[in-house]
């Protein structure tokens, strides 16, 4: 298996809190992988261990075979990577922060300004570029986000619940542009807490709850595993009810006893989730 | 590299911000010019030189303290603890101890200016003092500690109230004991020796023995230097600290 990130037993705590425990995971180079969980799941610990922020009580972690510290530069020239909160800089232009993340990224001035021209681009942000970014609307600011981490053309791309916050017709602007990433051929993983997100972006997903990945699969294999179909009903004692059904018919067969109430459906991944963890994830 | 990347960032922030930035780095040397100088001062002499001439070297000397300072640590605190954009850096591939070089090295450039500006104005009120290259110099070092202060002070606090106790402890104490507006000769022994160790009493001493009497003190140009070291060892410490 080509496996671009290996994490192994890795450990975090915050005192008494842990945050991941004990976790094994490895990730396929050119996947577009789903952390998937509810808020405090531990998905953000993990995404800042990876990249370097944090550093794991115990465990280790992998990526392109190297074992990643705070100080390997080199792992860091080959990462992209949009945290959770906007971290922009607010006294520059859309531009400026592009060429000052080129900069950083010791970008040489001809591929600089041709790399920040085609992200430009690609974002459509082209029209906007003198404009400072504490001045553009949250989604633009996302968009923003994502390109500035894609300025060293990186192999390995972490989001961090990007579209946390933003309207849904700049949230699915944001999905394609991801999908453009994945089409580049860029390993990608996204932590998210929307289940359609998760649904629409990765071919892989894991499910993730008090710092353990407790499923791991597609999102179509994790869905056929519990039951294509789904019968939501209030019971007797007005709680809602979840019942699997692998097809149609059985589904329709057993609505047949509950008098109207219920509702027949697909199966989605939040109820993988909840039959897992007995837990929304939003 | 880092160092020029920083220097550029910080460059795009002072054109955006020139005249604000210079209002706010001369309206209060400015305001002790008028009042020291000017008013109370006028028929005044310290250690047998003319007031006004005695207090402008001190006042070069805290505005280059206070602005390079201020212009580090307002700099990297808002970064890191309020738009969060330092922590890019973190992930960035890039060696800590010259990105604290380049904040360090764009403080002291405020600083500097700050103090040239100063130097103008007392030039446009028709007083002259002496300028040699260890003048500019010993401003510049003292910019460039007080900016490794700052960077310091920035990298280690939680909160931006945190910064109260770095201004209210140390800069502002600095300013009025370090004989900016008097003479120490009068202060008590015990007193004198601890401010004769603080570096803002260097800097004056230095730039004062310069402006009025043309002697350059090495040793005072020497302790800046360490100071200098010491902070900047201090910030580059606090950055690795963070990751």
């Amino acid at each position: 298996m080509d496996h671009i990130i290996e994490i192994k037993e890795v450990l975090k705590k915050y005192e008494d809190f842990t945050a991941v425990d004990h976790l094994n995971l490895n990730i396929k180079k050119g996947s577009f992988f789903g952390l998937l969980g509810p808020n405090g799941a531990g998905k953000t610990t993990l995404i800042k261990m990876l990249v370097g922020l944090l550093r794991p009580n115990s465990g280790d972690i992998f990526i392109k075979n190297q074992k990643m510290t705070r100080d390997n530069v080199f792992l860091k020239t080959k990462m992209g990577i949009v945290p959770q909160h906007i971290n922009l800089d607010k006294e520059l232009s859309v531009k400026e922060n592009l060429i000052f993340s080129a900069k950083l990224y010791k970008l040489k001035r001809d591929p600089q300004e041709k790399r920040v021209e085609e992200l430009l681009a690609f974002s459509e942000l082209k029209p906007i570029e003198n404009k400072l970014s504490k001045n553009l609307s949250g989604g633009m600011q996302r968009k923003l986000m994502i390109v500035k981490a894609l300025i060293n053309d990186p192999e390995i791309i972490f989001l961090d619940e990007p579209t946390v916050g933003i309207d849904v017709n700049t949230r699915r602007k944001i999905w394609d542009m991801l999908k453009g990433m994945k089409d580049m051929g860029k390993t990608i993983i996204l932590t998210t807490h929307y289940i359609e997100e998760a649904e629409y972006l990765c071919d892989q997903i894991a499910l993730m709850d008090k710092g353990k990945i407790f499923h791991l699969d597609t999102s179509k294999h994790l869905k056929s595993n519990l039951g294509t179909f789904t019968v939501e009903y209030f019971n007797d004692a007005k709680v809602t009810e979840y019942k699997y059904f692998q097809s149609i018919e059985d589904a329709k067969q057993y609505t047949h006893a509950l008098c109207g109430n219920y509702i027949l459906r697909d199966t989605n991944l939040e109820d993988v989730f909840y039959n897992f963890t007995n837990r929304k994830v939003r | 590299m880092e160092v020029f990347t920083i220097l550029w960032r910080e460059f795009l922030f002072f054109k955006k911000r020139a005249f604000k930035i210079t209002s706010s780095a001369v309206i209060t040397p400015l305001l002790y010019l008028l009042a020291f100088g000017w008013g109370l001062g006028s028929n005044v002499s310290v250690e047998g030189f003319n007031y006004m001439y005695y207090i402008i070297p001190g006042i070069i000397a805290m505005s280059t303290m206070n602005t390079s300072f201020n212009a580090v640590a307002i700099r990297i605190s808002v970064a890191r603890l309020h738009e969060k954009s330092f922590e890019y850096y973190m992930t960035a591939p890039v060696n800590m101890y010259l990105l604290t070089l380049g904040y360090v090295l764009s403080g002291a450039l405020r600083g500097l200016y700050a103090g040239m500006i100063i130097l103008s104005i007392t030039y446009l009120f028709g007083v002259y003092i002496k300028i040699t290259f260890s003048f500019l110099f010993i401003c510049f070092l003292n910019s460039m500690l007080f900016a490794a202060f700052g960077y310091f002070a920035a990298m280690t606090i939680n909160t931006h109230y945190d910064m109260n106790r770095f201004t209210s402890f140390v800069i502002t104490p600095m300013t009025f004991l370090c004989g900016t507006f008097f003479s120490l000769e009068r202060m008590p022994n015990f007193l004198k020796n601890f401010i004769e160790l603080l570096p803002l009493t260097h800097a004056i001493s230095g730039l004062r023995n310069i402006a009025l009497e043309n002697i350059t003190n090495h040793f005072s140009i020497l302790i800046l230097f360490m100071y200098f070291l010491a902070f900047y060892a201090l910030g580059v410490y606090a950055s690795y600290r963070e990751i």
